[in-house]
């Protein structure tokens, strides 16, 4: 009886995964063949929000879009490298899902998560469900025992200065419920990764339910992109900001 | 007065202000930004420690120095988690070799579906 209820009641609901890029071009392709993968009976699409790369991954788009179907990825380009905000906000104008998913595209945030993400927002009617490195069954690799303390010493700052209700603020591997999404997107001003926390501290204090779930981060640009001292001072700005402003 | 009259007192000038302030948070809390909330906290342990003062039940000398017991506790608990945290740092070497696999994986089917799969 309670099956019946479940198979005629049950509504299907359609998720639009919002990825922006700039000089991907390999990394892009892959995205997409494992998100089709690992999402076989969901019905989404991808919107992929290119920064004008000089590398081309517009026109490997294009050809994943041959492969596809261009009603399964969007290509909604932007003339040149503008921000990771403007880019989600950009992104969600074309989103036609009823959920929305931020992920990166340099293939830190495996799509074999997102079954986990759906499950958990079904689950708890979350309005936004977030990825956590940093529980057990989470992890990262890729990352030197410098950069590990840093991390882990930003964090407890942050818990202890903002009480955010998550475990890991700077993560952006996030589902949202779109209206959820454009209702938070629309008060956050900061850029960068201060930009993802500012989304996820004004979340919990407008009310909204956020869930986590365990995710791993495999950084393989950290020997490119170091954490320097101007990063520091840019996240402990950041977090003085969100104390005063949320 | 008495040792334990006045014991009574701040006792219950303390509990009352901190009940009144957190109702008066929660009240508000929606609206409230968060800065302000940390606020009304210190002022709240404020008023107890004055109160401490004023009552004279511990030293004075051992009262003025509570506030700094206090910030260096915070201190040491602070640097406690960051260590903790450091040695449970969850690690996950086999999902870098699992991702080398979806690569080529993913490399293998797009090359033969009409997708260029150089990286440069």
């Amino acid at each position: 009886m309670a099956d019946e209820k479940e198979n005629i009641g049950e509504k299907k609901y359609k998720y639009s995964i919002i990825i922006p890029t700039y000089n991907e071009r390999l990394n892009i392709a892959i995205i997409v063949y494992l998100i089709f993968n690992h999402l076989r009976d969901v019905d989404f699409e991808i919107i992929v929000v290119d920064d004008g790369s000089p590398d081309g991954t517009q026109d490997i788009v294009k050809q994943l879009q041959q492969l596809y179907g261009e009603d399964r990825i969007l290509l909604r380009a932007r003339a040149k490298k503008l921000g990771l905000g403007t880019a989600y906000i950009h992104g969600l104008k074309y989103a036609t899902g009823d959920f929305v998913v931020i992920m990166d595209a340099d293939l830190s945030h495996h799509p074999k998560y997102l079954p986990s993400f759906i499950k958990k927002q079904l689950e708890t009617d979350a309005s936004i469900v977030t990825g956590t490195r940093y529980v057990k069954d989470g992890g990262v690799h890729g990352w030197n025992l410098m950069r590990k303390l840093t991390s882990r010493g930003a964090n407890v700052l942050a818990q202890t200065l903002l009480w955010p209700g998550v475990s890991d603020l700077t993560g952006s591997f996030r589902l949202y419920k779109k209206l959820v999404l454009e209702d938070v997107i629309s008060s956050c001003v900061s850029k960068g990764y201060v930009f993802q926390m500012e989304m996820i501290v004004r979340a919990s204090r407008k009310g909204y339910q956020i869930e986590e779930v365990p995710i791993t981060f495999v950084d393989r640009v950290f020997g490119t992109s170091k954490l320097g001292g101007s990063e520091i001072v840019e996240y402990l700005k950041g977090l003085v900001y969100l104390l005063l402003t949320t | 007065m008495e040792l334990w009259k006045r014991f009574d007192l701040v006792m219950f000038t303390g509990t009352y202000n901190t009940a009144i302030l957190k109702s008066y948070i929660s009240f508000v809390s929606r609206t409230m930004k968060h800065v302000v909330k940390i606020l009304s906290l210190l002022v709240a342990v404020s008023a107890f420690w004055i109160a401490l003062l004023q009552a004279a039940i511990i030293p004075r000398s051992h009262t003025w120095l509570l506030p700094i017991y206090f910030v260096v506790s915070l201190g040491c608990y602070g640097l406690l988690m960051v260590g903790i945290g450091l040695m449970q740092f969850p690690t996950c070497p086999r999902e870098a070799v699992l991702l080398q696999h979806d690569i080529t994986e993913a490399k293998d089917f797009l090359s033969a579906n009409g997708v260029d799969v150089r990286s440069d």
